[in-house]
């Protein structure tokens, strides 16, 4: 009678997704490991890829004489400034225009024309009209970061749910009101996904425009190191970078966690 | 207090540009306290009704008057809608406070209002919860006291159960016919559900489709307070049985109700 018994197995295993925390710090560990490896039997000959090791001595090295914290100071102020305006601007620019048919009526075109434009080939314009010092750069960066915002908070304004106004409306909310205490929480989400995208931007932008005009930053730094073929230097602005980033990120995970705890 | 619909019609435009006739010389009268339910098929312009009367919504014709007013400052109406709105930021006590604060109510009384009202729709330890947080009937509880926090004139809902289960549904109408005999709040009640419109309301406006408008009033004289044995007593039944023959006159705009 049991000839033809079959158990019904689970066919979905395949797709279950462990995860592997250690696996992450194992791959990062391997692959500093293969550079340290690459750098010690002199493989590559230092001035291409000097060893990890290498790189963090001379990394220290500017961290105790403090030259370090001079680019990482002029850097980080310009793209303070440059972040706070620009995504201010944004902000307040995608609120009107999501809001105000009127306003994106007439915004819409001109955003339109200058999106597409690389902000870094409007810099030589602006160092032209605002000098070659902090103004040009902060307002390269402001421009950089003005965008994703502005069309990030424009679609997040467009996107809130009628039913939420009228709900405000029905409880006596004004059109102030609806703005202050509907959308603008309802558009939360889209502008931090705005602010992550300028965050990036910035940080490409400060680079650059150190690169082009600057005798402080880390953008500076990596170039002058170039030139002056000191490579572990230059890897170490590199890693600087690097962990720009990976702060700034987490600093705005934290703030739209803080922000909107009542997000799923 | 009244509240007087007289004679409201409302067109909409079609996208081909011919007018479409949602309501069609819409007359009733609410009385103080009094609770009203409106029944009628999906597209008979019942929600486009409540709309108009909550003034989210204008008429094409004909006005909404409140008249007999005692006081000159407490809102006409507030609304508990279809897919609830609530404000998914705030949490339950905030969401219920949320039109006391449009009123510049203090943020003590506001506090106390919401602590009588969370008790009276029995959301007690849920006050800080987010609305994802919460049950299908939670969410209700919490929709229907943030209506009822701004003490309207008259209580506006809008097919507020329909996405509920049929166990849950039961629990909310004897709740709300609960809430509505202790508070004394004047209710206008839009459902397509006819055993919840006799169950809760003193009359039952039946409309018809196609332009909307009114094919007849039926009192409801159950005692109260309503229980749940009485959707088996041989009134009720009678009640339905005459509001179902009032909705055959035209077979072909009702079909079976859930």
């Amino acid at each position: 009678m049991t000839l033809n018994r079959r158990v019904v197995k689970d066919k979905t295993g395949f797709l279950i997704r462990h995860p592997n925390s250690y696996v992450s710090w194992i791959s990062v560990i391997v692959v500093l490991g293969l550079w340290e490896t690459v750098g010690r039997l002199g493989l590559v000959p230092p001035l291409f890829l000097p060893s990890f090791s290498a790189v963090l001595a001379s990394g220290y090295e500017m961290v105790v004489n403090g030259e370090i914290f001079a680019h990482l100071s002029a850097s980080l102020w310009r793209i303070g400034w440059g972040f706070f305006l620009g995504a201010g601007l944004g902000i307040l620019t995608g609120i009107g225009v999501g809001y105000f048919q009127l306003a994106d009526d007439a915004v819409r075109p001109l955003v339109a024309a200058t999106y597409p434009i690389p902000k870094i080939a409007i810099l030589p314009l602006l160092i032209l009209w605002l000098g070659i010092g902090e103004g040009s750069k902060v307002v390269v960066i402001m421009l950089g970061v003005f965008f994703p915002v502005v069309i990030n908070v424009r679609a997040g304004v467009r996107n809130v749910d009628p039913l939420l106004i009228k709900a405000a409306i029905s409880l006596g909310s004004g059109p102030f009101n609806v703005i202050r205490k509907v959308i603008l929480p309802m558009t939360l989400p889209m502008i931090f996904a705005g602010l992550k995208l300028g965050v990036g931007i910035a940080l490409l932008l400060v680079v650059t425009a150190e690169m082009i005009a600057a005798d402080k930053g880390i953008g500076f730094l990596i170039l002058s190191s170039a030139d002056l073929m000191q490579t572990t230097r230059l890897l170490f602005g590199i890693m600087v970078l690097s962990g720009l980033g990976i702060s700034f990120a987490w600093i705005l995970d934290r703030l739209e966690r803080i922000l909107l705890p009542w997000r799923e | 207090m009244r509240a007087v619909v007289n004679n409201i019609s409302k067109s909409f435009k079609n996208p081909d540009g011919t007018l479409f006739n949602a309501l069609q010389s819409i007359s009733l009268t609410i009385s103080e306290g009094e609770f009203v339910a409106v029944v009628g098929r999906s597209g008979c312009g019942k929600s486009t009704l409540l709309n108009i009367v909550a003034g989210l919504l204008p008429a094409t014709e004909g006005q909404v008057v409140f008249e007999d007013l005692a006081s000159e400052d407490r809102p006409l109406t507030s609304v508990v809608f279809q897919d609830l709105a609530l404000f998914p930021w705030r949490s339950v006590k905030k969401n219920i406070t949320y039109g006391l604060e449009e009123q510049k109510v203090s943020s003590g009384k506001q506090d106390q209002r919401a602590e009588e009202l969370i008790q009276l729709v029995g959301l007690e330890g849920f006050e800080e919860h987010y609305p994802h947080q919460l049950s299908g009937g939670m969410k209700q509880r919490t929709a229907i006291a943030r209506a009822l926090a701004v003490n309207p004139e008259l209580l506006l809902m809008d097919e507020p159960f329909s996405a509920l289960d049929a166990q849950i549904r039961m629990d909310m109408q004897i709740e709300l016919s609960r809430i509505y005999e202790t508070t004394g709040q004047s209710f206008l009640y839009i459902t397509h559900y006819i055993p919840e419109a006799v169950f809760l309301a003193d009359r039952v406006v039946v409309m018809g489709g196609r332009p909307g408008r009114i094919q007849s009033i039926v009192s409801i004289d159950l005692p109260r307070p309503r229980e749940e044995k009485i959707k088996v007593s041989p009134e009720f039944v009678a009640y339905l049985d005459r509001i179902w023959s009032e909705v055959r006159g035209k077979p072909q705009e009702f079909g079976a109700d859930p």
